[in-house]
Order: structure tokens, then sequence, then C-alpha cells
């Protein structure tokens, strides 16, 4: 329930607020008077931002870290005295110091490059007068998607251009390897956070002592990245916990009235880090972050990147999102300075609302056109002979799958004062390093000459994990409907109850891959239903859906959306089963499937080069995992990957039914278990 | 000796007797004027009387008429209350309090100001119960029979009975201003001693008949509404006049009480024998000893005399099972739990207390108040525990919030010289302008000291000191007084907001120290997010204050009302946001009552504030001291 309400009222009935392009200002007058004005942010209930060294000696000073330390202290035999200074040391390193002449060099400098690099940067100014007022209100939270290294620089100067209290922002410790940078960074409000400091006690009461002072005494926004890293398919990524639980933790005790978290989607059109990505997820090993490097990516100065939408959402009450969920009273009884672990209902709470929070991002993506026209050239490619699509059926295909998306609720900016064919024909310029087109056909780029069809393979990659970041970011969109639709597909029959186990099944084994609801089943399946009954594509009775005559063709372009991933999980089923050894560990996992990919690749049993992509690889084996058909041991052979080969089967059979590999099936694969048990074994 | 005692009270030669006039000074001053008696309405000798020695029978302050004295649909006495004269300007009304006969003049202006009323929009109450309103008794033949036998006074008259189908809650009050009346009892009875009582107890048990005590009618946790479900005939047992002291103890320091006896009446009765037994309820004008008892009832001078946990000695109730009593008067006891804690806090639902032994005290040599200013209601709570870790807290001290200090501004009377405004301007001056005071922001703490003179004195500066530590000026006796003197006229403004669309009460919890700030911050956003929610046209007035400390904790009262203006349903809006406001005391680590009671308004919260288990232990009390729900008012389980 807990996502439908934030959802799957009517989504055509959302009322998205207009843009600013922020840029046209820079664009008319000075730059330095910009960065050099008078910045007077509203503040939170009129607390003025605390000292860095003042905000230090408050967390050090606390009851709850007085207490881990004391406990420290005794656990290890080490003196209070030793163990404080630790503590101060964790804290100098992690601890942001916000000066406005940073803040001030980087508005003067990100103009220059932002001007440069982006058409426009267009704001949704309601969201930031919501967020002005809510900052005023209660101690807030942002989190915005993040898709490149530019999202928090990006804030942060949006939030000095409106004249909005500046965020301190949770930055991950390998930006500090970046030794000038990292400082400058740490002077424009970033603090830094290990990532993985899993049982060091002390390092976590620091850590989450400094983010709760900010938020207690509302010196700031607190701002962090949900998904906890750069999403390199612009999928978004299964939400992290950490530091929402921290977040919330403040209202859950009652040390404030509530806390407002406000969601913001940023959306490029052209992503800077577009080919790096596709690289790093083909295993081309990814740059260290490094000064150097930054200036090395001097050369994209004089690209167009066309424009970024950033969208501030509404603001969401923690205490709204805790209304009869939580029993606050379960922490009145311990005295709130000694950490406990979260109980089982605040975890799933802090879960639920993570996973609604990056929904609401999700929702807000602003969408190009030229991410439907990926989606589509993608399709066309996997289809068959590689012909290209003719320009002007690439358009018309093109002008109905935006009223599509349209019907089920994108946050499309397809510009209506041009014709469609200059839509799509300025969408392929921008992105022209992406598609070729040759005698009025459009096709997906070709590699340059390779020395080897596996280069060749891979740099053909590149092109199509490029392409498909961009479809990626319509996937929620269409997630939930091309799930039922390809529930549809396999299900052995109309009958309602046989598709809705499909569906379940489908869902449940994609939701590593997809931000999908836990527990939201039902919900996802009725809106689903709702979508595509809507839309005429299928008609739902008490006991059957059926696929209307004129649904075909939705449905056809709903399956083709999902059916990359089918065939990439199908595929790491096929390697686990044949190829997975009793020494396989974990580590060897990815560059062992890739190798299994390519060979099949090369010798064109699989159609998706997509299935190349190490994020797939790794989320389904988190849903093998998961599903209990592949463990992992714990002992002498840590690491090891034990495969349940029936398991696996089985997994293969019900994900591929309806649908033949391409190759020959090998070895002996456990062909007659029925439908029935298979759900019961996943449902 | 204690007879002679309280007559000899024109020689005026003896210590004693000093003190007692003084003590009976400062009563009279923050209370009320003294009142002649109303000598007409003293009930029969009760037969029962024997060899007990009546102490003082005089100055019975309850009739059993009330509505006589008392407002039916209001608080207090009929006499006194707030208006706006023709010019405009509030007044107060009548000559028992202090402040009687004064002009407000700043009280128009923070009515208007705070919730934005217009003396031009009122909302009246209805002058006159019409008796139709009212439902006729439903009697029980053979119980009225044989209680007429007993010569013990009764009456099925509609006023008597709807006077006590009441307590104070908004809810109640506001329904009896429209006219409008539920289920009310269908009898009243007035025993006169505990014999009596036993009687009436026996014969209700026979022809099956429930009975709800009642005392001072002051509750405020719906305690005395009758369950409308109640098909049996409904006898309501007024103990007003049971108010005799029947011995003072001086060896000992104790006195035996009747239960039905009234604060007021209770401290002046012993302050003429140079007693007190500093148990000073915000409610004491009105309620009574057994009322106490059976609602665990906190006094506000409880930092010296202790709450009535730690006052009662001894108690005697009438339980259909029979009485239930202690053997002795001895100070402490092991023997198995204190089955005075079944009878404390049990609300009318096992049986009438009849008979208290009470502690004395002899009568403070000295008195005096204070107050201090603090620049912020953090300090202000910082200090208040400091002072209870130091347990040094002057007999009481409670600490308002900003919008209770506007408030008590605006109460203020007219001053009558150009010198007293002069130098009101000149105090205002210091602390805002020298001081950096922010008029929004700073609060007052309310002080009373007891005791001897030098203690006094001493005491005094220690608190003083501590208070200096946290930012805090002294500000002067007078605004200490006032601060006390309002709390028995905050009662009477209720109903004059009520004149102007105004609708509000108070509640209470009790939570540790380290939560007090969350719990009044948060308690009064939720309100104010509640009122906003639920559509309340206005912004209402969510004001706090912390009135008692302990060692681990303070009592923290909120005051809450609101405009009602334009809102079809105020009540059920009223109640919504009141039920919102408990919650989120109880979310803070608040409790569900520290001294109102758990009543039927909060039963709800019962089970989760004691556990299944306590639950049944209480049923189970309940169950084998009165099988048969004769002490039927629902309240609690």
């Amino acid at each position: 329930a807990a996502c439908r309400t934030l959802y799957f009222h009517n989504p055509m009935l959302k009322k998205r607020d207009d843009f600013e392009d922020v840029l046209e200002e820079r664009r008319n007058s000075s730059d330095l008077r910009y960065a050099l004005r008078c910045y007077t942010p509203v503040l939170y209930k009129g607390v003025p931002p605390c000292k860095s060294s003042m905000l230090k000696s408050m967390v050090l000073q606390s009851d709850q870290l007085h207490y881990v330390i004391s406990q420290v202290s005794k656990e290890t035999g080490r003196k209070t005295d030793e163990v404080q200074e630790e503590a101060s040391a964790i804290l100098d390193e992690m601890a942001h110091c916000q000066q406005l002449s940073t803040v001030r060099f980087f508005a003067f400098t990100l103009s220059k490059v932002f001007k440069s690099l982006f058409r426009s940067i267009c704001v949704n100014e309601e969201g930031i007068q919501r967020l002005q007022q809510a900052i005023q209100e209660h101690p807030v939270v942002l989190l915005p998607s993040h898709r490149s290294y530019m999202d928090f620089l990006l804030m942060s100067y949006l939030l000095y251009t409106y004249d909005l209290t500046l965020p301190v922002i949770a930055a991950g410790m390998d930006f500090m390897g970046m030794k000038f940078v990292g400082e400058m960074l740490r002077m424009s409000g970033a603090f830094f956070i290990r990532r993985s400091f899993g049982g060091d006690k002390l390092y976590w009461a620091v850590f989450s002592e400094y983010v709760k002072t900010m938020l207690k005494n509302g010196f700031a926004p607190v701002e962090f990245f949900l998904e906890g890293t750069r999403s390199r398919t612009s999928k978004s990524l299964t939400p992290k916990l950490g530091l929402l639980n921290i977040a919330m933790d403040p209202f859950l005790k009652g040390e404030v009235f509530d806390v407002s978290v406000v969601p913001v989607s940023i959306s490029y059109e052209r992503i800077l880090e577009e080919t790096l990505y596709a690289r790093e997820l083909l295993g081309i090993p990814k740059p260290k972050e490094s000064t150097s490097g930054l200036f090395k990516a001097r050369k994209v100065l004089s690209e167009d990147y066309g424009s970024i939408h950033v969208y501030f959402g509404q603001p969401v009450s923690v205490r709204s999102l805790a209304e009869g969920r939580v029993n606050r009273r379960q922490f009145n009884l311990v005295p709130r300075h000694i950490p406990g672990k979260p109980g089982e209902d605040i975890h799933s709470f802090v879960n639920d609302s993570a996973y609604k929070l990056v929904r609401a991002q999700e929702e807000n993506m602003v969408l190009k056109p030229w991410v439907l026209l990926a989606s589509l050239l993608l399709q066309n490619q996997a289809a068959g002979p590689k012909e290209g699509l003719p320009l002007d059926e690439l358009t018309a295909q093109a002008v109905w799958l935006r009223d599509l998306s349209r019907q089920y609720g994108a946050f499309l900016h397809w510009p209506d004062q041009m014709t469609p064919s200059e839509v799509v024909s300025s969408s392929l310029s921008l992105h022209r390093g992406l598609v070729r087109i040759c005698e009025g056909k459009v096709q997906l780029a070709d590699p340059h000459s390779a020395a080897t069809p596996e280069e060749k393979l891979l740099n053909q990659a590149v092109i199509v994990l490029s392409c498909a970041s961009y479809r990626n970011q319509a996937l929620h969109v269409f997630l939930r409907p091309a799930l039922l639709a390809s529930a549809i597909h396999t299900a052995s029959s109309t009958q309602k109850q046989e598709v809705f186990n499909s569906f379940s099944f489908l869902r449940n084994m994609f939701s590593n891959e997809f931000i999908l609801c836990p527990g939201a089943t039902v919900q996802d399946f009725e809106e689903a239903s709702y979508l595509l009954v809507k839309t005429g594509a299928v008609q739902v009775s008490q006991q059957e859906v059926v696929v209307t005559e004129g649904g075909h063709r939705t449905l056809a372009f709903l399956i083709a959306m999902l059916d990359p991933f089918l065939q990439g999980y199908q595929v790491v089923c096929r390697f686990l089963c044949e190829e997975a050894t009793e020494t396989l560990t974990e580590k060897q996992f990815i560059p062992a499937v890739r190798k299994f990919i390519i060979k099949h690749l090369l010798a064109g049993g699989l159609r998706y080069a997509e299935v190349l992509s190490s994020d797939l690889q790794k989320n389904s084996l988190a849903a093998f995992l998961r599903l209990g058909a592949v463990q992992k041991i714990k002992g002498v052979h840590q690491g090891t990957l034990k495969v349940n080969k029936v398991m696996v089967n089985s997994l293969e059979d019900t994900l591929g039914k309806k649908r033949a590999l391409c190759y020959a099936p090998g070895g002996n694969r456990l062909r007659f278990l029925s439908n029935k048990s298979q759900m019961c074994l996943f449902v | 000796m204690n007879a002679a005692m309280a007559s000899n009270s024109s020689g005026g030669g003896s210590d004693r007797q000093r003190i007692a006039q003084q003590r009976l000074r400062i009563i009279a001053g923050h209370l009320r004027r003294p009142v002649d008696v109303d000598s007409t309405i003293l009930a029969a000798e009760c037969k029962a009387q024997d060899s007990k020695t009546d102490v003082s029978s005089e100055g019975k302050t309850v009739p059993r008429r009330r509505q006589e004295i008392m407002k039916w649909n209001g608080w207090g006495y009929s006499d006194t209350k707030f208006l706006f004269n023709k010019k405009g300007q509030a007044e107060f009304t009548g000559k028992r309090y202090k402040l009687s006969g004064m002009i407000m003049p700043a009280l128009k202006d923070w009515l208007e100001d705070t919730f934005g009323t217009n003396l031009q929009h009122k909302s009246p109450a209805t002058p006159i119960l019409t008796s139709s309103a009212v439902q006729p008794p439903t009697l029980n033949e053979a119980f009225v029979e044989e209680l007429k036998s007993t010569g013990i006074p009764f009456s099925h008259d509609a006023e008597d009975r709807v006077f006590r189908a009441h307590g104070h809650c908004l809810h109640e009050i506001f329904a009896l201003r429209e006219g409008k009346v539920g289920r009310v009892p269908d009898l009243v009875v007035w025993p006169n001693c505990h014999n009596d009582v036993v009687r009436i107890v026996e014969l209700a048990c026979k022809h099956n008949v429930c009975l709800i005590p009642y005392g001072g009618g002051t509750s405020v946790s719906s305690g005395l509404e009758c369950p409308p479900e109640e098909t049996r005939s409904i006898v309501s047992l007024d103990t007003s006049q049971m108010s005799r002291i029947l011995w003072i103890d001086e060896k000992n320091l104790t006195a035996h009480m009747e239960a039905g006896i009234v604060g007021q009446d209770l401290e002046r009765l012993l302050n003429e024998s140079g007693y007190c037994t500093g148990h000073e309820p915000d409610s004491m004008e009105f309620s009574s000893l057994g009322g106490w008892v059976a609602t665990r009832a906190s006094g506000m001078k409880k930092n010296i005399y202790g709450n009535i946990e730690d006052l009662v000695i001894r108690v005697k109730m009438v339980t259909p099972q029979g009485v239930i009593e202690k053997s002795c008067l001895g100070p402490r006891m092991s023997t198995g739990p204190d089955i005075h804690h079944f009878i404390m806090g049990s609300e009318g639902t096992l049986g009438v207390v009849t008979e208290v032994t009470m502690k004395i005290r002899p009568m403070p040599e000295y008195q005096k108040y204070g107050s201090v200013v603090f620049p912020n209601f953090e300090q202000g709570v910082a200090c208040l525990r400091e002072v209870a870790k130091q347990r040094c807290a002057p007999a009481s001290i409670r600490l308002m919030d900003n919008e209770q200090f506007k408030f008590g501004h605006a109460l203020k009377p007219q001053v009558s010289s150009m010198f007293t405004s002069f130098l009101d301007g000149l105090k205002t001056f210091y602390i805002t302008k020298f001081k950096g005071f922010d008029p929004n922001c700073l609060c007052v703490a309310t002080l009373l000291f007891e005791g001897h003179r030098e203690k006094v004195l001493q005491h005094e500066k220690q608190v003083y000191d501590i208070a200096a530590q946290f930012g805090g000026l002294a500000a002067g006796e007078d605004n200490g007084q006032r601060g006390y003197m309002l709390t028995f006229v905050i009662a009477y403004l209720r109903d004059l907001g009520m004149d102007y669309y105004v609708i509000g009460e108070s509640f209470e919890t009790s939570v540790p120290w380290d939560r007090v700030l969350d719990i009044c911050r948060n308690v009064k956003l939720r309100i104010i997010q509640e009122c906003k929610d639920k559509g309340v046209q206005f912004q209402p007035l969510a004001s706090c204050r912390a009135t008692q400390t302990y060692d681990s904790g303070a009592c923290v009262y909120f005051y809450f009302a609101f405009n009602y203006r334009g809102l079809s349903d105020p009540v059920h809006v009223f109640e919504e946001v009141e039920h919102a406001a408990r919650e989120e005391i109880l979310a803070n680590g608040g409790s569900l009552s520290h001294h109102h009671g758990v009543g039927k308004l909060r039963k709800e919260w019962m089970r989760e504030a004691v556990s299944n288990v306590g639950m049944g232990m209480l049923k189970s009390v309940k169950d084998y001291v009165d099988p048969n729900n004769i002490f039927g008012n629902r309240n609690l389980l």
C-alpha cells in the first residue's frame, strides 16, 4: 500500500511544475557579480549556519559519542583519551568546512563550465519555493538522483542561485583521492564517508552523530544519494538505507518534530560519462578519480550536452510516512544516547520509505524524445538483420510511443512547437556519436575497425550499452505494464490467476534489477492492469486477462522492452549450469560470465549485446542468491558459490517458457516440474 | 483542646494564632475571599455520629443544591465570571478573588490577537436548562422505598441530576451550553456519614442499582459521565455532606476527615488549628478529599508535602464486598502490596472513599512568592532540572512558556498609578533591551517558598543562584503571585472564550527530564498541525508549562484552545486534536496521566500503559470487589 499512495493515483492527473532556465540569466549578466552577490538564505527557525569547529565540538561532546567511546575503551582496553582522539581524527577526516568564498569560486567557474557544456539548466521554480518553505519549517534532507559527478556540484550551484541554505553533502571517500579537488569540495560543503566501515562502532557513532547533529539543529540541509553511487545504467539503483536510517532517527526518537525529505530528479539530456559508464560495465576498468583525469576530461568541454532538467519534488514528511507504521513508543524505554540496532519494523519502514522516495525521483525524471528513439532503435536492432529503420518510420513509431508513454504518465519533454520529424532529427544530431543515418535509414552507430571479432563486439557493445542507458531512463514508465505483458506472454493460459502468478514470478525475479517496492505485488499488478486496460491493450475480467486486437503492438513493444533482461538472466542460468565449477568465487563470477557470454554472442546464439552489462550480471546473481538458487559458502572456501542446478534450471525454464533460446539446449535439464510447483518455489 | 484552639481565635496572643491568621490571609489571597456560610442547607446531624469529636462542621461550602451557588453549565461560582463591559473592556465579576471587580484592559487585544476573536461574534450559552431536555428518571422503586426508610436525603429533581452528570471536559460543558443533556443519573443521594454510605451500597447491591460516587465534580477525564449503555437505575452518590474533620492528632501530626470535604474547607479548617495538609491541587476550591484519593491527585506544593499517596495514612472505602481499611496507623508497612494502591486511582470503580486519615503539618511560618525570567524555554527547563538534581525545589516551581507568559500579561489588571506603569515599562526595557531577551522567546518561572523565614531566604538565594547560571533574572514577587492566581481564574476564562467561539482544554503528562523539551515542542507543533489539517480557520493556542519537578522527570501541562468559527462540528474536531496530542505525548515518552486520571477519556490507551497482565490484575480486583459492577461508571478499565 505504501508505494501505491505515492504513485498509483491516476498518473495522468499528475500535475507537474514548469521549468525555468537558470543559465539564461547567466548568459546575460556578469558571472563575477553573480558569484559575489549578496547571499542571504532563509534559515530553519532562524538558526544561523554553524561554524565547522563548533559542529565538531558538539559532536565530540555528545552523550552518544561519549557512550560509544567508553564502550570501545572497555572492550579494547585502550584508554578513553586515546579512543577520544581517534574519534576526533575520524571527525577531522570526515567533516566539511564550508566556506562562502569557495562556494563563490564554484559559482563563478561552474557558471562558465555549465554555459559551455549545456544549452540550458531547467529548474522547476515552484519546487524551489516549496523547498524554501520546507527549510524554514523542518530540518531538510535533499535526495538527488545520482547519474553524474556533476550532480552535487549542480545541486549546490542551484541552491546558491536561488539563495537557499547550502546543503552539506555526504560524499564517498574516493573523492579524497583527488587531493586538491577533494579539499575544494570539502570547502564547498562536502563531507566524506568511507565506503565501508562494517563493524567499526566508533566510526559509525561519529558519522551518525555528525549527521544527526546537523539535522537536529537544522544548521543546513543534509544531502546524500539514496542510490549510494552513480547509476551507470541510468536505471535507479536499489536504495541504500544507512544514511536514511540516520536521517530518520531524530524524528523517530522525538528529537525533532518532523524531517522533510525532498527527492530531486536530475535528468541529463546527454550524460557526460556516457561511454565511460559503458566501458566500465563491460569490464574495461574505471580510471581512478584523479585530478589529472579530471583535466583530461577537458575535451568534453567542447561538446554539446544538451540540457539538464532538475525537478525538486514535493517535500515528503517523515512524520507522515511513519504515521500508523511505526510505534515510536519503543524508543522511550532506553536512554536515547545508547545506540541500538533498529528493529525489524523500523528496518522495513525505512526500506519502504526509501523505495517510495526513489520512485518519487523516477517519476519526476524528465524524459527527452531521444529516450524513446533509443528504445525503438535498440528494439529494431535486436529484431534481426541490421538494416536500420527508415527515418519516417522511426518518426511515426516515435509519435506512437510518445502518446503511449504520456498515457502511462511519463514526464516527457517533447517540444510540441516542432514537427515530429524535426524533433527526431534534432535528437539524433545531438547523439550523433551513437547513431548512423545511411540512405535515410537510421541504426546504431557502427564501431570503427577493430583487430579482433571480440574487440569489434565490445566496441559495438559500448554503443549498445550507451543507448540502453537512455532507454533505461524510460524503464520505470513501462516496467509494470511490461512485466504484465511478459507475464501474459509466458503464462500457460489467459486465466487471471495464472497471469498473476507469472507476473509475480517475474517481478520477484527482477526485484534486484528494477525499483519494485517490497511487498507491493498486488498493487503493481493492479497498476499494470489499469494502464493496459486504459490504453485498450488488454481486457481484464474477473477470471481472464485477454489481449485485444489492437493491443498486440503495445504488448510486443513492452515485451521487447523487458526481453534483454529476460535473456540476460537466462544466460546467467545457462552459465551457472554449464560452466560454474566447484571453486567459482564471487570475485571470479563476473569475468567468467562475461567470457561465457562473449563466446555465445560471437557464436550468434544471443541476440542482445546488452547482456554483457556487468550490472545485469551482478543483479541476476543477487537475485539467485536471494532465491536460494545459489549459495555463498562460508568457512574455509569463503566466497565460493554453490549452485543448486536443479533450481537454476527450473528458473531458466520459467523465464524462458515459450521462448526458445537460439542455441541447442544441453545438459540434463529438468523439464518436468509442473508450473504450479515452480511458482510455489519462487513466488 | 483542638476545639478550644479553633474557637480561641480572638486572642491573637499566641504565635500560632498569628501564623494561622497570616496563613488564612494568604490562602484567601490566592483563593477567594471568605464567604458567609449558607447555614440553611446544613443537613441533619448524622445519626451515626457517636463519640467522635466533630472538630468543625462550620463553614461548609458546598450545599446540596450546588446550582444555587455554582454554574450549572460552566466553571465555578455563579457570581464570578469574565465578561466584556459596556466599554468593551474585560472585567472579572464578583468579590471572591483578588482579581474580582477588576478591569483587564489587555485581555481583549490578547484574545483578538491570539484567536482572531471578535466581540461582535458571540456564541452565548443557553441560559436556562429546559427540563424537557432531561430524560425522566428510571427509578428502581424497591431501592427508593428502602432508601426512604433510612432517612438519607435524596432527590430526582432534574437540575440536581444534570449537575452530577458531568465533569469539566470541554465536550461536557459545550453540550450543556447548547442545552444538550445525555444520560444523567436517575437519583442523587446525600449520605451524611460513613454508615449512610454502607447502607446505600448495601441497598444498591440488593436492588442492582448502579452507583456513581460524586465528590467535587471537577473531573476532566469524562469520569463522571454516565455510561449511555447503562440500563439500570443510576444513583449519584454525592459526598458533599460528609465534610467534617473528625479529629486532629497533634502528637502524630495526623487528621481524620470525612472524604467529602473540599480542599478549601479542609485547609481553612485545619488552618484554624494552626495546621495544613499542604495538598493544593489547582482545583482545590471544589475538589474533594475522596476525589483526590480516587484519582491519585497531586498538589502544587508536593515538593514539601508530597502527593496524595504520600499524605494518606489510612483510607476507609465502602465496597460491595464490605469495607476495606487498614488496621493501624503505622507510618509504613510491609504487608504485601499496599492495599491503598488498589484504592488510590480506582476512580470510583471499586467503591466510595468515606474517611481518610492524612498527614498534617504546622502551618508554615513564612511564605514568599518569586519569579525568574529566562531568555528561552530551554534555559528554563535546564534550570528546573538542576534544581531537581540538587533537590532544592521550593514548595512550588513552575515554568511557563512564552505563550503563557504573554497570556499572564494579558490578565494584568489596570494599573492604578502612573508610577507602577512606569516601573513596569522600565522592567520590560531592562529585560528586553538591556539584557537582550527576545520578548517572543523569554519565559518565566514562578516560585513559592515556604517554611522558616531564614531558611526560606536562604533557600531563595540558592534557587536564584542556580537560575542565574542558566541566564535567569529574578523578576519579582508580583509576577510569581500572579502566576499562581491565574491557575484559579483560568478555568473561568474558558467560559469567556466559549462566549466568543473559542474552545479549549488543558491536559497533563509526566515525562523523564531528557524528553521534556522534545515533548513540549512536539506536542505543541502537533496541535498546530492537526488544527490545520482538520480545517480550523485560525491559528490555535498551544502552550505548555512544567508544573512539577521530580528526581527523574517533570509534570508538563498543556493548554490548547482555538477559535472554531466556520467549523460545523467543533467538538469533534477538538476531540480529534486532543486525541492526536495524547498520541504525541505517548510517542514522546510521556505518561497517560500524571494526576488527572484515566476516566473514560483515556481508557483506550490503558492496556498499553500497564500491559496485558497489569490490566488483568486490575480486572481481577474489580471482579472480586464488585462482581456485579455496582460501581458502574466504567472508568479506567
